[in-house]
């Protein structure tokens, strides 16, 4: 690889964007935000698949569980937004905080 | 040369028979159930019961063999034998439990019962594993189809809360859990279990780095699906809004299904570096056990208690899970007896119950003695086995963990256990008071219309007490099990043949 | 990380070309706003109400079935690659996994997720 991008700088940028993700749930109120930041930290995960499978020495593992990260994304995304549409049905609000009848 | 080895697909059919049975059954019950009324769904439970146990027949077929299937996709032997039949038994249960709940609750049973079937191939998957993609995958399946199904009563604010509550928090639990995934991967450069265990038993890895912290959010990402502390907060909320049946299906079925993958990859796999992950669990079991313990004794709510009390139950398991490989057999033991004690418990709930909420207090309990002899009877039974008292399997379960832990020089660690086991005496005994020496309560209706809900609280019951008076087969088939697991991944046995 | 240099360039130039072509648009560009020019452009047609109204719940549904079928060609990707290598045993698999979202579609379609009314 010389002098060009190495295993590193993909476990760095990865590293990054699940900091970002873990933020952005950490944060945010919004029941999408919450997902949006979820979703970053799949991605992030799938960087780290990409640049091992890649680095790794053509081991084909990594793509596949790869596209199957893809596939639970997709899912995830149905299902939370599923669940935040019965959610504003019954609450009329997608804030997560102002779902607290459940307590103790 | 192309990367992908056919040869070594070999096709067996024989292992993976019982998952194809309940999927099969998963989409035969969704098409069957689009026309049938939302109150008329028992047709369409009797059919799920009646698929989970073909499955269950296919699949002690399994039992005895060894080896792994679909090019390691797949591992068969005693231990994926063991945690298939135990998830199985806790779906029929569930089922039993749900037949006459979701009629009365207007549940849509297509959706209901097919969700229950598709969530128990995941439980089916994760506890067959051969490697981390099949974990993930069947976890995902899992825990996808129990959000839906705690969010199951649309219209039901309670059950929308712990629907989007778990969701969010699976979800996130999920990244974890991939991303140590994918950090192990890196670190050991394959994602089999078998090829894993070899990589870091030879010792090579040393502290790698990438497999620390690999390990450390897989830790994470199990500790949530288990209800850990301080991974538990989803956990109370979610067993009290989602409705009952399904309550105890991831009080049992979830755990169940989480523990198997966490004790496959952890105990067997990851043993030979247990040094660095060993010490985590010891702080987490010891959170889970005194944080479970103390914060149930405050509850008002059976279902919330139930939940902390699970919470607590996971601490004992994963203190079993700290004090190493010897206590594999003790935890799959103690995860039996867990299994038909929790069910059962979940089902004298259910009891009490009339459409809604009515029965879910523990002051609903007071004087169920007098009107209810035998259901209270019962709950005495599950309460006095969730305590640890003998001859319960709850108390055998207990023993043998403490004993086995004891024996690794785990003592701090099993003070801690005995006195929060105290500790716990004293809100399980609280319902027993009410039960037996209170008045009032809630009145509960038409038993005898409910025939699967009573044999579900009798089934439950007797084999409570069958497993810790006679503990033997129970314990023998729990350290097979455990021993076939670590026998085939160490010596990567062949895969079997047609 | 002289590696990196050429991008940096790039991004520099790339920057500053675009910089300097809006600033040279603002102040010399003739400004005739009128009604029609703040208007939407919605393919030529009079276009017809906001474009951040709001959207028919229906076509969540709709979005969740095209969701199905565009994660599903992510898999047969790899499959139509490997084809002649995978051979029939793949095929027979991939049968399989068609079948299997078919008795998805079907069940949505008899649930009466693909009627608009």
């Amino acid at each position: 690889m010389g002098g060009g991008i190495t295993l590193n700088d993909f476990l760095v940028l990865s590293l990054i964007i699940f900091s970002l993700g873990l933020v952005t749930v950490l944060t945010r109120r919004n029941a999408i935000g919450i997902l949006m930041g979820v979703e970053l930290i799949l991605n992030s995960a799938n960087i780290n698949y990409l640049a091992f499978a890649y680095y790794g020495g053509g081991k084909y593992d990594g793509q596949i569980f790869a596209i199957f990260v893809i596939m639970l994304a997709a899912a995830e995304a149905v299902i939370g937004l599923a669940v935040v549409l019965a959610i504003y049905q019954n609450f009329k609000t997608i804030d997560v905080d102002a779902a607290e009848t459940l307590r103790g | 040369m192309s990367p992908f080895n056919l040869a070594a697909i070999n096709f067996v059919w024989l292992p993976i028979l019982p998952l194809v049975v309940v999927t099969v059954a998963a989409m035969a019950v969704l098409l069957a159930g689009v026309r049938v009324d939302d109150s008329e769904s028992e047709g369409l439970g009797l059919l799920t019961l009646a698929s989970l146990a073909v499955a269950f027949v296919f699949t002690l077929g399994i039992l005895g063999q060894y080896g792994v299937a679909f090019a390691g996709a797949i591992s068969v032997d005693s231990f994926s034998a063991f945690f298939e039949l135990v998830i199985l038994i806790a779906a029929m249960f569930t089922v039993m439990m749900s037949l006459d709940y979701a009629a009365e609750n207007r549940i849509p049973g297509a959706e209901y019962y097919s969700l229950l079937l598709f969530s128990v191939l995941g439980m089916m998957l994760m506890a067959a594993a051969g490697d981390l993609i099949v974990i993930f995958l069947g976890l995902e399946t899992m825990s996808i189809t129990v959000y839906v199904l705690a969010g199951i009563m649309r219209r039901n604010a309670k059950s929308n809360e712990a629907a989007i509550k778990y969701f969010l928090l699976g979800a996130f639990s999920t990244g974890f859990l991939l991303y140590g995934i994918a950090l192990v991967y890196g670190a050991t450069g394959t994602i089999k279990l078998g090829p894993i265990h070899d990589a870091l038993a030879s010792g090579a890895m040393g502290s790698n780095p990438l497999l620390l912290a690999g390990i450390g959010m897989m830790v994470i990402g199990f500790g949530f699906k288990v209800a850990a502390v301080p991974f538990h907060m989803w956990a109370p909320d979610v067993y009290e809004g989602a409705p009952t049946p399904v309550t105890a299906f991831m009080a049992v079925g979830v755990k169940l299904a989480a523990f198997a993958a966490f004790i496959r990859v952890f105990m067997v796999d990851f043993a030979s570096v247990g040094a660095h992950w060993q010490t985590v669990l010891w702080v987490i079991a010891a959170l889970t056990m005194t944080g479970g313990n103390l914060i149930a004794v405050v509850q008002t709510n059976i279902k919330r208690m139930l939940a902390y009390s699970a919470i607590a139950h996971a601490g004992y398991l994963l203190l079993g899970m700290a004090a190493g490989v010897r206590s594999g057999p003790a935890i799959l033991y103690y995860l039996l007896g867990y299994t038909f004690t929790n069910l059962g418990a979940f089902s004298v709930v259910i009891a009490l119950e009339r459409r809604g909420e009515a029965g879910n207090q523990i002051s609903d309990f007071r004087g169920l003695a007098a009107r209810q002899p035998l259901l209270a009877g019962a709950m005495a039974i599950f309460l006095l086995s969730l305590t640890g008292v003998p001859p319960m399997a709850g108390f055998v379960g207990k023993f043998y963990i403490f004993s086995e832990a004891l024996h690794q020089g785990y003592v701090g660690l099993v003070i801690i256990a005995v006195l929060n086991s105290v500790v716990s005496a004293y809100y399980y005994f609280y319902v027993l008071v009410a039960m037996y020496m209170q008045e009032g309560g809630v009145e509960v209706e038409r038993l005898s219309a409910r025939p699967a809900l009573v044999a579900a609280v009798g089934l439950a019951a007797l084999a409570t007490i069958l497993i810790g008076v006679y503990p033997q087969p129970y314990i023998a088939s729990a350290a097979n099990a455990f021993h076939s697991a670590s026998g085939a991944e160490g010596s990567h046995s062949a895969a079997l043949e047609p | 990380m002289t590696t990196w240099y050429p991008v940096a360039v790039t991004l520099l130039v790339a920057g500053v070309i675009v910089g300097v072509m809006c600033t040279i648009n603002m102040l010399i560009g003739p400004k005739r706003p009128g009604a029609i020019k703040s208007e939407a452009f919605e393919c030529g047609n009079p276009p017809s109400g906001s474009a951040w109204g709001r959207f028919s719940v229906r076509f969540y549904l709709t979005a969740i079935l095209f969701l199905i079928f565009d994660v599903e060609v992510i898999f047969l990707y790899p499959w139509a690659v490997e084809l002649r290598y995978l051979g029939m045993f793949g095929f027979v698999e991939a049968l399989i996994f068609i079948a299997i979202l078919c008795v998805g579609l079907l069940y949505a379609w008899q649930r009466g997720a693909l009627d608009w009314d």
